[in-house]
């Protein structure tokens, strides 16, 4: 497994994040949200105000792990014509002019199904996809899309949280590719958050299980949040409280004032400071 | 997967009925579902645990419930005969029930302390409000904002019985969306919280155990015909919104091949126009809260929203051995509109002096279609799953009726 993914670009990363002796940032943010113009803007965006990696988040109807603000980020994009199609198109465009920068999709099954997950596979890498995450797409289920995801070179990217046992772990580290997302609560994205302890507890249980880096996400809302977390995880992942900036950014029908994108991205640039600088 | 001619091995040990069924569902809450399957394979082989079953399902919801001629409506269709089973004589009126006081037991049985659970048109909510009074649990119930102002009764009743009634917004606030923010509430709260589904979706094992719960309505119709015709009737008819009276009805006499039976989604307005709940009829296999089955979506995979102007069949989806008996071409589905429920409702109501759910409605409407045409010794078995009191200010709406 290891070998098919030498060359990918989460490999890449995590091997000079390794290199520098820190920790990366993750931003999630969801394709389309408000509107395609804005969304690939935003993207273009990211990598310079320091992130790492990037997830982009396939809109869906039924979003049942995120909390409010992800679920409205769906509603706003979907509202303005987004599908599997536009997403794929959005990192082909992104793909352009940024070539390292990792870029990990994550959603729900049902859009992947309806596409097909062979003809999914086979689009997501040529527009220059690195890995995937599908929420409820557990261990149990992975047969359905992990191979032709790994035969095309994207990593089937796998969670783990608190209610994964040593017991469980195995199974899921079977199909896990790209690095292993911890999920540090038990709950919905944006809502409460992990005690600092309890976090590196965790990750070092992980540890001891695999070598794939560990990024931990849910519930991060601050630079100071992701610097306790870049202090002992390989990566800290911020989703709801970078589209909160975003969301702060639209007027009162929905649509993006002038300062949207520029608010959304200082913000990523102080999460950023605050992963940078942790381990100093 | 399955044997010739049966149709009763579903599902396999990971939940499949054929492509179907699964478990779809985010890895917390994946350890929770293997210890509920765990936990109900356990229980299903105590026979300790099926005489707790059988002393409430006999005392409290007072079964078995009656197998009931309809005399007036066989005689007004001049066809067949019409039998009823009414579930809608069950304590707290409907079939839903049935599987309340399953999982109860079971939720006991493995230590949980807090129940939550989701309802559309109120029936499996009030079902479940009441085995929580019973037991002393505590209860929240999902339940979308559109449903809650269709339902007014029924909330109120959840809440004389100690449930809070928790109002969903999101989507289009009916009971996919409170489906959703119930399995948000049970991610956040794994360590005491059972979610206590109320039809045969879900991840695997629901739609096998709700199936079993709710299978007794099937086997008590077969003794009882057997009793009073002493014969198997010729078909079956059960609406299907999740499908677990449905489920519950056909199950026994799935290997039966004398028996017809037939499944009644709901058409809203028209099965061709965009307001309708026929998941099977007109949708598309997908996957949703935790399984694979036919559902309601659009070309891109986003599950759109289904209507009905009864509340319990406005699901966009239907239970994954649903879709499995359909492309097994077991039971053929078919599908009635509000306006032909609506006239069941008011002929059942005025001729056999039954007042049916709505939901039940659908049901009664598609073998009274059909009762005139056939003759006069085939038996019909209808599952009148519920009672209509609920419904009474839909229907009077409906007829433009200021109550």
């Amino acid at each position: 497994m290891e070998n098919a993914f030498a060359n990918n670009r989460l490999t890449r990363r995590f091997a000079a994040l390794k290199a520098e002796d820190r920790a990366g940032l993750v931003v999630y943010v969801t394709a389309s949200d408000p509107d395609l113009e804005t969304s690939a803007q935003l993207l273009a965006g990211l990598p310079g105000a320091g992130a790492d990696i990037i997830e982009l988040g396939m809109p869906f109807s039924d979003p049942m792990a995120d909390g409010p603000s992800i679920q409205r980020a769906a509603l706003r994009a979907l509202a303005s014509g987004a599908c599997m199609n536009r997403t794929l198109a959005m990192v082909k465009d992104f793909r352009k002019t940024e070539a390292d920068t990792p870029v990990v999709l994550m959603g729900y099954y049902n859009p992947i199904d309806t596409y097909g997950a062979q003809r999914f596979a086979i689009d997501a890498a040529a527009a220059g996809v690195d890995g995937v995450i599908v929420v409820d797409v557990p261990p149990e289920e992975a047969d359905e899309i992990q191979p032709v995801l790994a035969a095309h070179g994207v990593a089937f990217i796998c969670l783990s949280t608190p209610t994964s046992d040593d017991a469980r772990l195995p199974a899921i580290l079977k199909y896990a590719g790209g690095f292993l997302y911890y999920v540090s609560v038990l709950g919905i994205t944006g809502t409460v958050s992990a005690a600092a302890d309890a976090v590196a507890a965790a990750v070092a249980r992980l540890k001891r299980h695999t070598s794939l880096p560990i990024a931990v996400g849910f519930g991060i809302k601050t630079p100071q949040a992701a610097a306790t977390v870049a202090r002992v995880a390989d990566a800290a992942v911020v989703g709801s409280a970078v589209i909160d900036r975003l969301a702060a950014g639209l007027d009162a029908n929905g649509k993006p004032t002038p300062r949207a994108v520029p608010d959304t991205l200082a913000f990523v640039a102080d999460l950023a400071q605050g992963v940078r600088g942790a381990r100093q | 997967m399955t044997l010739a001619n049966s149709f009763t091995q579903g599902p396999d040990e990971r939940g499949h009925f054929g492509p179907y069924g699964g478990r779809f569902v985010a890895e917390t809450l994946m350890p929770l579902v293997l210890s509920l399957e765990k936990a109900y394979d356990e229980a299903s082989a105590d026979p300790a645990f099926a005489a707790e079953m059988n002393r409430y399902l006999t005392h409290f919801v007072g079964r078995p419930s009656p197998l009931y001629f309809a005399e007036r409506l066989t005689a007004a269709c001049g066809g067949a005969k019409i039998y009823f089973k009414r579930e809608d004589l069950n304590h707290t009126g409907a079939h839903k029930v049935n599987n309340c006081i399953g999982q109860i037991l079971l939720a006991r049985r493995m230590g949980k302390t807090r129940i939550i659970a989701e309802t559309g048109a109120g029936q499996h909510g009030v079902a479940t409000a009441t085995v929580c009074a019973l037991f002393g649990l505590p209860c929240v119930v999902y339940m979308g904002a559109t449903d809650i102002a269709r339902q007014q009764p029924n909330v109120f009743r959840m809440k004389l019985l100690g449930a809070e009634v928790r109002p969903v917004t999101s989507g289009n606030a009916t009971l996919k969306d409170a489906m959703n923010e119930a399995m948000r509430d049970w991610v956040a709260n794994v360590e005491d919280t059972y979610y206590l589904i109320g039809t045969v979706a879900g991840p695997h094992p629901y739609p096998r155990m709700v199936r079993d719960f709710q299978k007794i309505i099937g086997e008590e119709s077969k003794a009882q015909m057997m009793q009073m015709e002493g014969r198997l009737p010729d078909s079956l008819y059960a609406a299907v919104g999740g499908g677990s009276n449905a489920i519950g009805l056909f199950y026994t006499f799935l290997n039966e091949p004398s028996v017809q039976i037939v499944g009644v989604e709901a058409a809203g307005l028209g099965a061709d126009t965009e307001e309708h709940a026929v998941s099977i009829g007109k949708g598309r296999p997908g996957v949703l809260h935790g399984s694979r089955t036919y559902l309601l979506q659009t070309g891109d995979g986003q599950i759109t929203e289904a209507y009905s102007i009864s509340a319990g069949l406005d699901y966009p989806g239907v239970g994954p051995e649903h879709s499995w008996l359909k492309d097994a071409g077991r039971v053929t589905y078919v599908s009635v509109t509000d306006a032909e429920a609506l006239d069941a409702f008011h002929r059942t109501t005025r001729c056999e002096g039954i007042v049916p759910a709505l939901e039940s409605s659908h049901a009664i409407a598609q073998a009274l279609k059909v009762a005139g045409g056939l003759p006069r010794e085939h038996i019909m078995l209808v599952s009148l799953s519920g009672r209509g009191d609920k419904d009474v200010d839909t229907v009077a709406k409906a007829m433009g009726v200021k109550l």
